[in-house]
């Protein structure tokens, strides 16, 4: 399997009046081809910010920094110029945001917003770019297509919204699509609807999807890779089957513990207590050394290097190595 | 939509009747006495008898209370009696009519060059806030707004008619001269001076708007569709901002008609700014009081239009007039 996206020492901070946040500090991945790679971890720990850099969506105050490689099939992306970028996103690189009813324009009917996108990247007349939005939206299960196609957002229900909102990031086909939290501000059932329906377009397009996501429960049997991140650094990733089964992170496994079951009869939920660190001031060692359970004297003065456990499955823990 | 528009027709019907009621008011209380115009020195010689005097006043309806009075302005203007100028006994409707257009083709022209220019100039400097095209454009208009009328008005006379010889000074038309050409020669100078404070102050609110409005998500959502930033700007931004421009526009439709009276002075414009002045310095009453009822009923209408746009800018409003009224 080929390697469709490399990201190489990736940080990204934002200057603001507080000081530099440093929401994404130096992290490396890869994503395969074809497959579905989840980024979990808790809210504000840099998977949106390593998203959008993606994209090219970082904006002022945030600020790239300059040894920072984004690979999209072997082109580093960060040094696009404008125009390049404009040709990339939307035709290779999709993304879906997690609120729909914002990210959709209010003023401007849904047929407008995806067929914008068709004219934009392609010579077609209007018509058949009208028929093609159809098309994308039958695709995502929405009924009625041709009439829907004339109406507003706000006569969308929350689930209807977002598969307007995968439509549009589906159309002309991209080979990577990005969601970004994609079912969090639905109710659970449409979740459910909207994950299958992902699920199953996923597997007749071999699309790769990179879904980052705060909910252990809807990765399990959707992603292949998991990326677990805090504090702006990979902390752990492997297949699937490492981080359910063979968790190294203490961070992983409270994450887990975290996923209400229904397999066990629990009295309360189990939480992670605390709360991630200030990114304007991270600590020097393990960022999740202070709501560790299993915290060591030198968890808290250096950042452990990356070990591999198995192949494709790597942990920054001090508890994995040998020289601690 | 039938009855938020009969609601609405109602409603502006209760505004004319309370603003009509205060506008008599106040002239009635301020001091001053329309027959000073007849009985002063300066006029004629003749010293009137109290006789005389009450006659003259009943003629001119300027006996009895402030309500009587009202009552009796009031019945005749329902009839569409305006009555007549107690300075020049020449009918006020026909009056203000004569001068109406003069005054509506100003103001109109200036609004509309204000709105044409300080659309684009607002989202500009919205889009690109705190870049050097922002500061330009946000540099200039502090400066519309701070410029006095009168003195840039006397300034623009001194340069482009004094020395340069390109406009006229003063009036509409030169004499003996009849066509369009030569009015819109003439109003060259009062269209600058009137549309440079409004576009000042529009750039200032769609700049804001722009600010607020490229921080949405679904500006995010359109570039990461790949469309191009200008385009974004144009086909996004822009209509997400009309509503606010909608409201300035409606809210400065009563300026169409009172004019501008400082603008119309200076340049001698023969339109219901002057009218109103003249009417004002001679206690003029019923002169007063039509311009004033005119000046309302074009400011409701202006808001009651602006109300009826925003449906067309916002398709979530228009529905919910439909919804909450049936």
């Amino acid at each position: 399997m080929d390697t469709i996206l490399k990201v190489e020492n990736l940080s990204v901070l934002f200057r603001t009046y507080a000081g530099e946040v440093q929401a994404v500090r130096d992290i490396s991945f890869e994503i395969e081809e074809g497959n579905v790679t989840a980024i979990v971890g808790e809210s504000g720990c840099g998977k949106s910010v390593t998203s959008r850099s993606i994209m090219g969506l970082i904006k002022k105050p945030g600020i790239v920094s300059e040894g920072s490689k984004i690979f999209f099939r072997d082109e580093n992306i960060l040094a696009y110029t404008e125009k390049q970028w404009e040709k990339y996103r939307g035709q290779k690189c999709s993304m879906v945001f997690q609120d729909a009813l914002t990210a959709l324009n209010p003023t401007m009917n849904i047929g407008k917003q995806i067929t914008e996108k068709i004219l934009v990247h392609r010579k077609v007349s209007k018509k058949e770019a009208w028929q093609e939005g159809i098309r994308m939206l039958e695709l995502v299960g929405i009924p009625n297509a041709a009439m829907r196609m004339k109406q507003y957002p706000h006569e969308f229900s929350g689930g209807m919204r977002q598969r307007v909102m995968i439509a549009i990031a589906l159309t002309l086909n991209p080979e990577l699509l990005i969601a970004d939290e994609p079912t969090t501000a639905l109710d659970v059932t449409i979740q459910a609807d909207i994950l299958e329906m992902m699920k199953g377009i996923q597997k007749e397009q071999g699309m790769t999807i990179i879904l980052i996501t705060h909910d252990l429960g809807i990765v399990a049997n959707f992603a292949q890779d998991i990326i677990v991140m805090y504090a702006g650094k990979v902390v752990e990733k492997g297949s699937s089957e490492d981080i359910f089964y063979h968790p190294a992170h203490p961070y992983t496994e409270a994450l887990l513990r975290a996923v209400p079951r229904l397999d066990v009869m629990e009295e309360t939920l189990e939480t992670i207590e605390g709360a991630p660190p200030n990114m304007a001031n991270p600590p020097t060692g393990c960022p999740f050394a202070a709501r560790c359970r299993k915290k060591m004297p030198v968890c808290e003065q250096r950042f452990p290097d990356k070990i591999t456990l198995v192949e494709g499955h790597e942990v920054c823990c001090w508890l994995q190595r040998e020289d601690k | 939509m039938k009855d938020f528009i009969l609601k609405r027709l109602a409603q502006m019907l209760l505004v004319l009747v309370i603003v009509s009621m205060f506008a008599f008011s106040i002239i009635y209380f301020s001091p001053g006495d329309p027959l000073y115009l007849y009985t002063s020195p300066s006029v004629s010689s003749y010293k009137m008898t109290e006789e005389q005097l009450n006659d003259m006043r009943e003629a001119l309806g300027l006996n009895g209370n402030v309500i009587q009075r009202y009552a009796n302005w009031a019945g005749k203007m329902i009839q569409g009696d305006w009555g007549f100028s107690v300075s020049n006994h020449q009918p006020v409707k026909t009056q203000i009519m004569d001068k109406l257009p003069n005054t509506i083709g100003l103001m109109g022209a200036a609004l509309f060059l204000s709105i044409l220019v300080s659309i684009p100039l607002g989202l500009l400097a919205g889009y690109y806030k705190n870049q050097w095209i922002d500061n330009v454009i946000s540099g200039i208009s502090y400066l519309g707004i701070s410029l006095p009328a009168f003195w840039f008005g006397i300034m623009l006379i001194i340069v482009f008619s004094l020395h340069l010889g390109w406009f006229p000074s003063a009036g509409m038309r030169t004499i003996g001269v009849n066509s369009a050409a030569d009015v819109i020669r003439h109003a060259v100078l009062p269209v600058i001076v009137l549309s440079v404070n409004n576009t000042a102050v529009f750039v200032r609110y769609i700049r804001s708007n722009t600010i607020e409005q490229k921080e949405e998500e679904y500006v995010m959502t359109a570039i990461s569709k790949g469309v191009p930033k200008q385009r974004v700007l144009w086909g996004h931004v822009l209509k997400n901002c009309l509503l606010p421009i909608i409201t300035m526009v409606g809210m400065n439709f009563g300026t169409l008609i009172t004019g501008s009276f400082i603008v119309e002075s200076v340049f001698g414009w023969p339109g219901l700014g002057t009218l109103c002045l003249d009417a004002i310095n001679s206690r003029d009453y019923t002169m007063i009081m039509g311009i004033t009822m005119l000046a309302c009923i074009v400011l409701l209408t202006g808001n009651f239009l602006a109300d009826l746009l925003y449906g067309f800018a916002d398709p979530r409003i228009k529905q919910g007039k439909e919804k909450q009224n049936g």
